[in-house]
């Protein structure tokens, strides 16, 4: 076994062994805590099979977070009033039909916003992706129906079949199972034909092209993949706040969400699961200390960018290797 | 049938490309035809690159035609045009360098076969892309570097990778942007005698500034200086044109 | 619509336009230069507005502010290029990215440590208050007159210096071949700090002319920073001209917009569905604007030669 399997095999199980301890000892806190950052690894993890692997720099992911959490925090809130949509569609508070509509409504987004992004490149497609994700924002808060700037409630958390999700715990466990499940399908993409083809276009597209592999097709479908999961996550995350506001769209978003992919390790497995483990416990640690605590987080990130290249994988797991 | 009457593979009409002030490409009409290799020379900067970048997409031409197995694919993709029959490698070796030999190899294998869009079966474990890919490094001596990343082979055995690839798409035709160059004397050498046998599997635009390797290949040999196509024979019959003579080998006759 | 409102809105349009510009042509230099993504510029035109309003409060001078705002952004540029932005030159975007947004962090909980997180206000200056009448009947603020006067001067004197002068010449050849100055001798580590300091005094000066317009707060400076990476998106990055065109545009669709759209939306719509409509659409259309731009011209409308 390698040693950056090793680490990664540590960090699942200790991504379930402290929310199950903490359960067992009373402390519901850590449970939603170690539910924030199984979250924030899923979104990051979208975020990382664009970014890592394809080497695409977009700084829009926020707008399918949000995208994800907007289509739960609306199907929720019409499925608890019963008044129709549109159309005549019901809402529901079933999570795996909530799931399904925020990963399709994120695929239709990512399409359109990746066709016309992907025609570039460089830093035309980091601003691009970045302004996309706040035309979304804007809309979210001058479209009034569902709060706008004040955001959303999602009175009771939506429903999973045969299990309580108003218990911590359980909640956790659907998150949990969706984060292993998303990174096993990481895994296989990576390893499989069209993750060679991505992975390839990110070191060299002029070759790819002249072996006769379109890389736009190939990033497009990368791109649309990314946003699903990362929706996914945001329609979890409108389910442990109950809550989804314009905040979920906003830019810091998508910065935090490439901040934890990088201080975890580029293109890594469990890259996402370290940085959102790393980025949670600062948030909690260093916010308990000073209401400031960002200025301390910039601090540490510039710091890792500057002078720690590798993320914290790259620290503990050795460089990484390819195939 | 005789080969000079032969529907030509590639056929470059009238070719022109600028790059600003300076005509790169200037009125190339060119052929390459079926089983033949035929040499493209002509001095540093007289755009044979250009020449080659242009059939392959990764450059438009201003005006001209390209045409493949009779079809026009001027206005093609690259990546359209590689899979209608174009393969090409690269002057200054272009490889996906973190990638092994093995899995470059592998790569061209896979886009031969137009399935880019499988997710879920592991390229690694995926004999119908290893065991052709291997095959094809054995048959150039690379078969002991297959697991090395890209990066870290030699000047030459990049060289090698770079035809291994191109072998690997089965294309129509061949366009080899000075295959020799910093390969040694015994590796151009071995080189010269793989390149003969393999006009046999597709014909060779073959640009080169290793005049032995030329002459001893080529069936047709064309002259490009500043653009323009000074000349098109046979062997002898370049080493013979007057033009040719002074614009070019003057320095070397 | 009168014609009057028309024309208000048209001027707020440039007034917009004109402060875009200002911000833009520094993010624009800076990375036709240097090659560099700075995400911090807004914090930069923050930073400009707090020493304005500081300095302005304290002295009671709104010129001795606007100095300040000029001298802090400059010296706060000058200070994160030398300490932090020339270790990203040859880094790639993904890190440039990153470091930036760790500026804008330390940036904005700094100042609201120092500043705390009520905003400040500033006042315009005497000589300024007031309006003048324009044609058809509407009044305009001289306040926003001057601050479109302000930016076509710097407009112009951007202008000259880039053009006419040993610096603006330095300048484009870093533009386009920095081994190339190497060579002539040109220190390029002090041309590179100076280039940010300017960008970053542009940014400050239009934070504190904001400033007076609205109010002045820890994060004011994002939206407007997004604003003009539409701006230099659509003008082609690293082009001045497009940053000046791309500027316009934004700004005057944007105004524009949100004055039209609704009412032509009211055409169409029932009343109450059309002022939500309205709203929504016209938020979105600078966005549309850039689309269409790109979806015919990739690298925006005017593409710098090289790269
Ligand atoms: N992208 C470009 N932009 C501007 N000029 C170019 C570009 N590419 C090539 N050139 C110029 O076009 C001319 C032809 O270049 P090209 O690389 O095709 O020459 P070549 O015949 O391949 O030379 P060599 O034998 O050195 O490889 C040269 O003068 C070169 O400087
Ligand atoms: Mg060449």
């Amino acid at each position: 076994m390698t040693r950056e399997n090793l680490v990664n095999i540590l960090l699942a199980v200790a991504l379930l062994a402290a929310p199950l301890a903490a359960n067992a000892l009373g402390q519901a806190f850590y449970v939603t805590l170690a539910t924030r950052i199984a979250i924030l690894a899923l979104a990051a993890l979208g975020l990382n099979l664009a970014l890592g692997l394809g080497g695409l720099v977009s700084f829009g992911h926020a707008a399918f977070f949000g995208i994800g959490g907007y289509a739960a925090g609306i199907l929720a809130a019409h499925g608890f009033s019963g008044e129709p949509i549109l159309f005549g569609l019901p809402g529901t508070v079933q999570m795996p039909v909530i799931w399904l509509v925020a990963v399709f409504t994120a695929a239709v987004v990512a399409l359109l916003i990746g066709a016309i992004s992907l025609r570039t490149s460089g830093v035309y497609f980091i601003m691009i992706t970045l302004a996309f994700a706040q035309m979304v924002y804007y809309f979210a808060v001058s479209w009034p129906a569902y709060g706008g700037e004040d955001g959303l409630s999602v009175l009771v958390r939506n429903q999973f079949p045969g299990l309580n999700t108003m218990v911590p715990l359980n909640f956790f466990l659907i998150c949990y199972v969706i984060l292993l499940v998303a990174i096993a399908l990481f895994a296989l993409i990576r390893a499989s034909r069209f993750g060679a083809a991505l992975q390839a276009a990110r070191q060299n597209e002029i070759r790819v092209a002249t072996i006769g592999i379109g890389p736009f097709r190939i990033r497009l479908t990368a791109f649309v993949l990314s946003a699903t999961i990362t929706a996914l996550a945001g329609a979890l995350y409108a389910d442990l706040n109950r809550f989804v506001s314009p905040s979920m769209l906003s830019w810091h978003m998508s910065g935090e969400l490439i901040v934890l992919v990088i201080l975890g390790g580029v293109g890594r497995l469990f890259g996402p699961v370290a940085g959102a483990a790393l980025y949670v416990a600062f948030e909690f640690a260093l916010g308990s200390l000073t209401e400031y605590w960002q200025f301390v987080l910039g601090l540490i990130l510039l710091g890792t960018v500057l002078f720690v290249r590798g993320g914290l994988l790259g620290l503990f797991a050795g460089k990484a290797r390819h195939g | 049938m005789d080969k000079v009457m032969a529907e030509p593979v590639l056929q470059i009409n009238e070719l022109v490309k600028n790059f600003g002030a300076l005509r790169a490409t200037d009125g190339v009409t060119l052929d390459l035809r079926p089983g033949e290799i035929h040499a493209l020379i002509g001095p540093n900067g007289a755009g044979k690159s250009t020449l080659i970048h242009q059939i392959c997409g990764t450059l438009r031409q201003d005006s001209g035609t390209i045409r493949l197995a009779g079809v026009d694919i001027g206005a093609l993709s690259t990546a359209d045009r590689a899979r209608r029959g174009l393969g090409r490698t690269f002057q200054v070796s272009s490889l996906v360098s973190e990638f092994s030999a093995l899995r470059n190899v592998m790569l061209a294998v896979q886009a031969k076969q137009a399935t880019s869009f499988g997710f879920f079966r592991p390229v690694m474990r995926d004999v119908s892309l290893i065991e052709p890919a291997m095959a094809i490094l054995e048959r150039l001596g690379l078969a002991h570097r297959a697991r090395l990343p890209a990066a870290e082979l030699s000047h030459g055995e990049r060289r090698q990778l770079e035809i291994a690839i191109t072998l690997a798409l089965q294309p129509k035709a061949f366009l080899l942007d000075e295959p020799m160059a910093g390969m040694g004397l015994e590796g151009s050498k071995a080189l010269t005698l793989f390149l003969d046998g393999l006009r046999q599997e597709a014909p060779i635009l073959l640009v080169e500034h290793d005049m032995d390797a030329v002459f001893t290949l080529a069936d047709r040999v064309s002259v490009l200086v500043y653009g323009r196509i000074i000349a098109t024979g046979t062997a002898g019959e370049i080493r013979r044109d007057p033009a040719v003579r002074t614009a070019y080998l003057g320095d070397r006759a | 619509m009168t014609f009057a409102l028309a024309l208000e809105q048209l001027l707020n349009g440039l007034q917009l336009g004109v402060m875009l510009f200002l911000m833009a042509a520094g993010l624009t230099l800076i990375f036709g230069v240097m090659g560099l993504i700075n995400l911090a510029h807004g914090s930069l035109y923050m930073v400009g507005a707090f020493a304005c309003a500081a300095v302005a409060a304290w002295t009671g001078s709104f010129w001795l502010g606007l100095a300040a705002s000029l001298a802090c952004a400059a010296a706060a540029g000058a200070v994160v290029e030398l300490v932090v932005i020339r270790r990203l030159y040859d880094r790639d975007h993904l890190d440039q990215v990153l470091a930036t947004f760790a500026l804008i962090l330390i940036f904005s909980e700094g100042t609201r440590w120092l500043f705390g997180s009520f905003p400040l206000y500033l006042d315009i200056p005497p000589l300024l208050q007031g309006a003048v009448q324009l044609p058809g009947g509407g009044e305009y603020p001289i306040y926003r007159l001057a601050i479109i006067a302000i930016g076509a001067l710097v407009a112009v004197g951007l202008y000259v210096l880039i053009g006419r002068t040993r610096l603006g010449m330095r300048i484009r050849a870093g533009e386009s071949d920095r081994e190339m100055i190497g060579a002539l001798g040109v220190d390029i580590r002090t041309l590179y700090t100076v280039v940010f300091a300017l960008g970053s005094a542009l940014a400050g000066l239009s934070g504190a002319l904001v400033g007076a317009t609205q109010s002045v707060q820890v994060g004011m400076g994002e939206p407007i920073l997004i604003l003009c990476f539409v701006v230099i998106v659509i003008g082609g990055i690293g082009s001045i001209k497009g940053a000046l065109l791309g500027a316009l545009l934004v700004g005057i669709c944007d105004t524009m917009g949100r004055f039209l759209l609704p009412q032509l939306i009211a055409l169409l719509l029932p009343p109450a569905q059309a002022g939500m409509v309205g709203g929504a659409v016209s938020s979105m259309l600078i966005y549309v604007v850039m689309a269409l731009v790109l979806a015919v011209k990739p690298r925006g409308l005017f593409p710098p030669a090289h790269v």
